[in-house]
């Protein structure tokens, strides 16, 4: 789960991160008034939404006066912020942060993530900040810093020390920036993230050390023991479809194609993309129902399927392993009358009783194509897409 | 012969007496395996399918003789298990749990490192399908009737995948010496390496069927394995070519994120050190067909 950036920092200042004083609006007034509360002749305004790369899409404004800061405020309200993180549906702008504007001496990278190869938290830090910190780790990748954390022991002073000084920290920032670490550290830690960054972490003029941006991300495995986290997701930011199908217990991805898939397990469903394409379509989405295929899931699945205008025709791809095939057969021709789809359905069931399901399909008169291999469910289905295109827009123009 | 588990392995399943645990015993027991009791705390002196409840897995060991344990616990609790299961000196341990919290496994990784490790316990998972050893036993949750015995050895992440290339081969008449489930979780116990070696020591497997999927650098300190160690043929489908890169926040996993991580370089990896890629997920069988009869 993603937060906010005005949340991880709430977040951050409890744990000692050291960040500019700011205020959240939710119109233009209010981020006027915020500037007016929060006082100084320089704010920042920050567009807040879940993606990165806010600065060159124009979500974040620098304003010498309220009534910049009003205009500021009022050009990213009720708009959508395509960044080149957010993928190009963008994010809706419905909450802006305003904040100080600081003077800066220099910027830092300071990251901690979940390392899977040593499968603990790591310390990623970069003497140069800001947006470009990803070309840099690609061309001089010997210039960051990485340092793994013993989670039985945590984050120790002395590696905090060991990070500060590479940083090429002068003396009058080591406890600072220390703090800073340990502080994020210990929010990571304590609250399951499984991402926290600092991008930049700035050196003030008047010698600080201070987090001028922020970014969390949680585990959701863990979000039942994280009420007060739980607290902070915002559904405005998330991919309508996506949430939906997690609440039904549905793991969906929306894509851009038009077949649409319905496969049991993630490893089967991107299999079954694989497949897709090697035969010269595109999957519309991703979508694992889980390893039960239940009649209800699968009939859950096909109303999430179709909701998607692009979809032309649906593979559904069952392996039915503890269940029987004639059972999940007959789960599908139910979901296919109650919600009286009238989209092509091609399915490939395998495993248990394949015959007896099989010949559900076939006696239920529904136009279901049937298929026996993967390679044949994928191109079938490539088929009746391309062959049903010319005559579904002959309907829609008559 | 075959790997980690036969039909005299003794194994005790920790949470018996839920509803997935029941099934699942119910299909393990009905397959053959030795289960020879569960661990419930507070359960302790019952019985659940006609085997003993223990309140503790050391409890279970000391009656039993218990060396392998299914874990099927919710993932609150999960982790705490799995340790529980170190502790008491089992060997391995199968968790089919899926939704572990990632730092709960960090923890369980640490933990395990306190003993020696001749003596530290196997953990298969978490959120894997498990283990199964055709005509023998199986330790999880996979169908056991689309498996032929042999000798091919499987080593997979995903649960359906792994059913998939099984049912395949079973097709074009080729078995299974054992099939092991490594799980999806970012964070798992064994890794493809640790099974590779096994199978590679193991007399009874003859060739061994890899299923990767994208992310993680198992696949790539696999690919490592088979250059130095492998003398047997390794057969490899990587799930995941066509997956779309997903929405990302900030840059940090990019910066960590090494070469061998997406699908194609994991493809390119393997194949670079000998490995017979399977071209699509509809030709697992096929071939392993093909390399078999030119080894053969």
């Amino acid at each position: 789960m993603d937060i906010h950036e005005y949340q991880a920092k709430d977040v951050l200042r409890d744990f000692g991160v050291k960040v500019p004083s700011g205020g959240l609006a939710y119109s233009p007034e209010q981020a006027a008034y915020r500037a007016h509360e929060i006082g100084g002749d320089k704010w920042v305004v920050k567009a807040q939404v879940h993606a990165g790369g806010r600065g060159k899409a124009g979500g974040v404004k620098v304003c010498s006066n309220e009534h910049e800061v009003f205009d500021a405020a009022d050009g990213m309200f009720g708009k959508k912020l395509i960044t080149h993180q957010s993928g190009p549906a963008g994010n809706m702008v419905y909450r802006v942060y305003v904040e100080n504007g600081v003077e800066i001496e220099r910027e830092l990278y300071l990251g901690f993530v979940l390392d899977r190869s040593s499968e603990r938290i790591m310390v990623v830090a970069s003497s140069s900040g800001g947006m470009e910190i990803e070309e840099i780790a690609q061309q001089q990748p010997e210039t960051i810093i990485r340092s793994v954390v013993d989670p039985a022991v945590g984050l120790s002073e002395f590696q905090a020390r060991e990070i500060v000084f590479r940083l090429g920290l002068g003396a009058s920032h080591v406890q600072g920036a220390v703090n800073t670490i340990k502080g994020c550290y210990r929010a990571f830690r304590n609250l399951d993230a499984t991402m926290v960054e600092i991008n930049p972490l700035v050196v003030t003029s008047d010698n600080s050390v201070i987090a001028l941006d922020a970014k969390m991300e949680f585990d959701d495995n863990a979000l039942f023991r994280r009420p007060q986290i739980m607290e902070l997701r915002d559904k405005s930011q998330e991919d309508m479809r996506e949430t939906k199908a997690a609440d039904q217990g549905l793991s969906y991805v929306g894509l851009d194609g038009n077949i649409g898939c319905i496969v049991n397990g993630a490893g089967l469903a991107m299999a079954t993309m694989d497949m897709i394409k090697l035969a010269g379509g595109e999957p519309a989405n991703f979508l694992d129902i889980g390893g039960g295929a239940s009649p209800e899931r699968v009939a859950k699945a096909f109303n999430l399927v179709r909701s998607d205008e692009k979809v032309s025709a649906i593979l559904v791809n069952i392996f039915a392993g503890i269940n029987r095939c004639d059972w999940v057969a007959e789960g599908v021709v139910q979901a296919i009358q109650s919600t009286s789809m009238e989209l092509p359905v091609i399915v490939r069931l395998a495993g248990t009783n394949v015959n007896k399901g099989m010949q559900i399909l076939k006696n239920s008169g529904l136009p279901i194509t049937t298929a026996t291999t993967l390679a044949e469910a994928a191109e079938k289905s490539v088929e009746i897409c391309k062959a049903g295109l010319p005559s579904q827009e002959l309907a829609a123009a008559s | 012969m075959s790997i980690l588990i036969n039909k005299t392995t003794p194994l005790i399943v920790q949470g018996i007496t839920g509803r997935i645990g029941q099934f699942h015993t119910r299909e393990m027991i009905e397959y053959g395996t030795n289960v020879v009791g569960g661990v419930v705390p507070g359960r302790g002196g019952e019985t659940a399918m006609g085997k003993p409840v223990f309140n503790t897995v050391k409890e279970a060991v000391a009656a039993t003789g218990a060396t392998a344990s299914l874990v099927v616990v919710p993932p609150p609790f999960a982790a705490d298990s799995i340790m529980e299961a170190a502790d008491a000196g089992i060997d391995l341990c199968v968790s089919i749990t899926d939704g572990i919290p990632a730092q709960d496994m960090m923890r369980v990784k640490r933990f395990m490192r306190r003993y020696r490790e001749d003596r530290r316990m196997r953990l298969l998972g978490p959120n894997c399908a498990g283990i199964i050893t055709p005509g023998q036993a199986l330790a999880g949750i996979m169908p056991g009737h689309i498996y032929l015995p042999g000798s091919i050895g499987i080593v997979g992440r995903s649960g359906t995948l792994g059913y998939e290339a099984a049912s395949q081969m079973k097709e074009l008449g080729i078995g299974v010496s054992t099939s092991v489930g490594i799980g999806g979780d970012p964070i798992n116990g064994s890794s493809f390496r640790d099974i590779l070696e096994l199978f590679e020591r193991d007399d009874a497997t003859s060739a061994v069927v890899l299923i990767g999927e994208i992310g993680g650098p198992q696949e790539a300190q696999a690919a490592e394995f088979i250059r130095d160690h492998m003398t047997k043929p390794v057969i490899a489908y990587v799930a995941g070519l066509t997956a779309p890169k997903g929405k990302r926040m900030g840059h940090a996993g990019a910066i960590i994120s090494a070469f061998g991580e997406s699908a194609p370089e994991k493809v390119e990896l393997l194949r670079e050190v000998g490995v017979s890629i399977v071209p699509n997920p509809s030709e697992i069988g096929s071939t392993v067909h093909s390399v078999y009869s030119k080894a053969a």
